[in-house]
């Protein structure tokens, strides 16, 4: 089992990732009502809350998926490394090359697991074929996929485990080296056995990245992460360490979902 | 409500599978019925010479030299005009075009052009083509007729493949950093290929059927050469058998028989490139 870090790590003064007064509006109805929030480097944050409280929108904030929703408005900030990412002068896809995503069902393209490894690296126009090898190596390692996977990195990405597939995932993620690495419930559609494997991972990948996980498993969220934050009715309800909002959540709301007596 | 006895609901589902299979034993029969007559008339006929000589009025030495070299010049040609125009349309109407009512107005109506009898385009390619852009009755004029009767069916067949790659791996190729353009190239157009490919081959089938069309825009019955380039005057295959079953003698009626044999082979070979390529790619791509 994945070891709580009891001793958070000393708080960045400078946030890695933050958000100002973010409202974000799907045509009239408003799914995200004044969040602000701040997140320090090198630590593994939780977003928990009811479906439909705007936690996975609020995620997808932060490498601007939602542009690709049709009708979406966005007014307030979003900072990384306290510069607006929503500003017009930002280069939107060489800023998401810094934050990589995982998605909730495992998305592998139909090529090589060789080849989902290196996509990120071959869009941005790598021709080295030791640098992208080196980097496949790496990014497989980082995702603790490589011992099983070292010998058929020309097999069909398809043909491994809906488990490995994840991972496979996070390793395609890992190698076009973002410092930040956003999770949409990684591991709810994968059996216990994958859920313990990638729960172990994102232990160890918080020394090298910031990552922000949604999670409904509110035991995963309680093992995992440092800070937690409970939305609701696209609300920040609350935000602290996820030790205090655990046994001693601020807000009774708080309270109420996460004894199960509510959500 | 009186419980109707077991007996005759199953005496109704046999009833309906009879019925079913007599349906279908029925257009089988036919096929098979017209396929024998077919190949008993012309197997005879189908020799080398027939594929290297030209037409004639003597039946026995007339060939589809011209036909066949005219039909595959009309398809290059063709497919030359209506490839890129059709995937790159059904490729922005997928993932480009706004979903509006406009975007639904023109999906409708490229759907229903798909539908639309081939002597319309005849028509259309005789005025715009032959006529008003001068062309004539070239093989150029044909093939743009043509084009203009597959693009639908290229059309919605990109955009039916396009549609069938799951939106998940754009996601993952546009949160990876890679652009619209980098997604479409790498990702959707490689996953949809089998379908895409399929698309084309259906559609060149067709247009290799083709004959209303042809006879409009000014196709000709007897054409002594190949063509050498795309001005030049052509014939077809289909054009070729049109043209001598209104022949009274029998020997010719034998030729068009033959000449429909090499017709239906084309037809049944594309097709199953067809068939092969989706499974292919359906099992390689898991979709």
């Amino acid at each position: 089992m994945v070891q709580k870090n009891k001793s958070v790590k000393e708080l960045n003064p400078e946030y890695k990732l933050e958000s100002r007064g973010l409202n974000l509006f799907y045509g009239q109805k408003q799914a995200l009502k004044d969040v602000s929030i701040q997140m320090s480097a090198n630590t593994v944050t939780a977003f928990i809350g009811p479906s439909g409280c705007g936690k996975s929108t609020f995620l997808r904030c932060f490498n601007r998926m939602n542009d690709l929703i049709e009708g979406v408005k966005i007014d307030g900030e979003v900072l990384i490394d306290n510069v607006d990412i929503y500003k017009n002068e930002i280069d939107v896809y060489e800023y998401r090359k810094k934050v990589g995503m995982v998605f909730q069902k495992p998305n592998p393209f139909p090529k090589s697991i060789f080849e989902n490894v290196a996509f990120g690296l071959r869009i941005n126009g790598e021709k080295s074929k030791s640098y992208i090898e080196d980097t496949v190596e790496y990014a497989l390692k980082q995702a603790a996929l490589w011992n099983e996977v070292k010998d058929s990195l020309h097999k069909s990405a398809i043909a491994i485990s809906g488990g490995q597939q994840q991972r496979l995932c996070i390793a395609r993620a890992i190698a076009v080296k973002p410092s930040i690495l956003l999770m949409d419930e990684p591991a709810s559609a994968l059996d216990p056995l994958s859920t313990t494997k990638i729960e172990e991972l994102i232990h160890t990948l918080k020394d090298n990245y910031t990552i922000v996980i949604v999670t409904h498993n509110m035991q995963q969220a309680a093992r995992i992460s440092d800070k937690t934050a409970y939305f609701y009715m696209g609300e920040l309800i609350e935000y602290d360490l996820t030790e205090k909002i655990f046994t001693n959540p601020a807000r009774i709301e708080t309270e109420n979902y996460i004894t199960g007596r509510f959500g | 409500m009186t419980r109707k006895p077991l007996f005759s609901i199953k005496m109704k589902d046999r009833i309906f599978r009879i019925y079913a299979i007599a349906c279908t034993a029925f257009a089988l029969i036919m096929l098979a019925v017209l396929l024998i007559d077919i190949t008993i008339k012309g197997a005879t006929r189908l020799n080398w010479s027939f594929f290297t000589n030209l037409p004639s009025r003597h039946p026995e030495e007339s060939g589809i030299y011209t036909a066949l070299a005219g039909m595959v010049a009309l398809l290059l040609f063709t497919l030359i005009i209506a490839l890129p125009i059709g995937i790159m349309a059904g490729i922005y109407l997928q993932e480009y075009g706004k979903k509006n009512r406009l975007t639904r107005f023109v999906e409708i109506n490229i759907s229903n052009l798909a539908g639309v009898p081939s002597v319309i385009y005849g028509i259309l390619g005789l005025q715009v083509f032959v006529r008003m852009a001068g062309l004539g009755n070239s093989i150029l004029a044909g093939s743009l007729t043509l084009s203009l009767l597959i693009m639908p069916i290229i059309i919605v067949s990109t955009r039916e493949a396009i549609k069938a790659v799951p939106d998940s791996l754009r996601q993952a190729a546009l949160g990876l950093g890679a652009t619209k353009w980098q997604t479409i190239r790498r990702i959707v157009l490689p996953a949809s290929f089998g379908g895409i490919m399929t698309g084309i081959i259906l559609s060149t089938s067709r247009a290799i059927g083709e004959t209303a069309p042809l006879i409009v825009v000014g196709a000709l019955a007897y054409v002594p050469f190949i063509p050498e380039g795309p001005l030049d005057q052509y014939t077809s295959l289909p054009i070729q058998i049109f043209n001598w079953t209104s022949r009274p003698q029998q020997g010719f009626i034998i030729n068009a028989a033959a000449g429909i044999i090499v017709l239906l082979l084309f037809t049944f070979i594309l097709n199953g490139i067809a068939i092969y390529l989706r499974n292919k790619w359906y099992k390689k791509t898991n979709l």
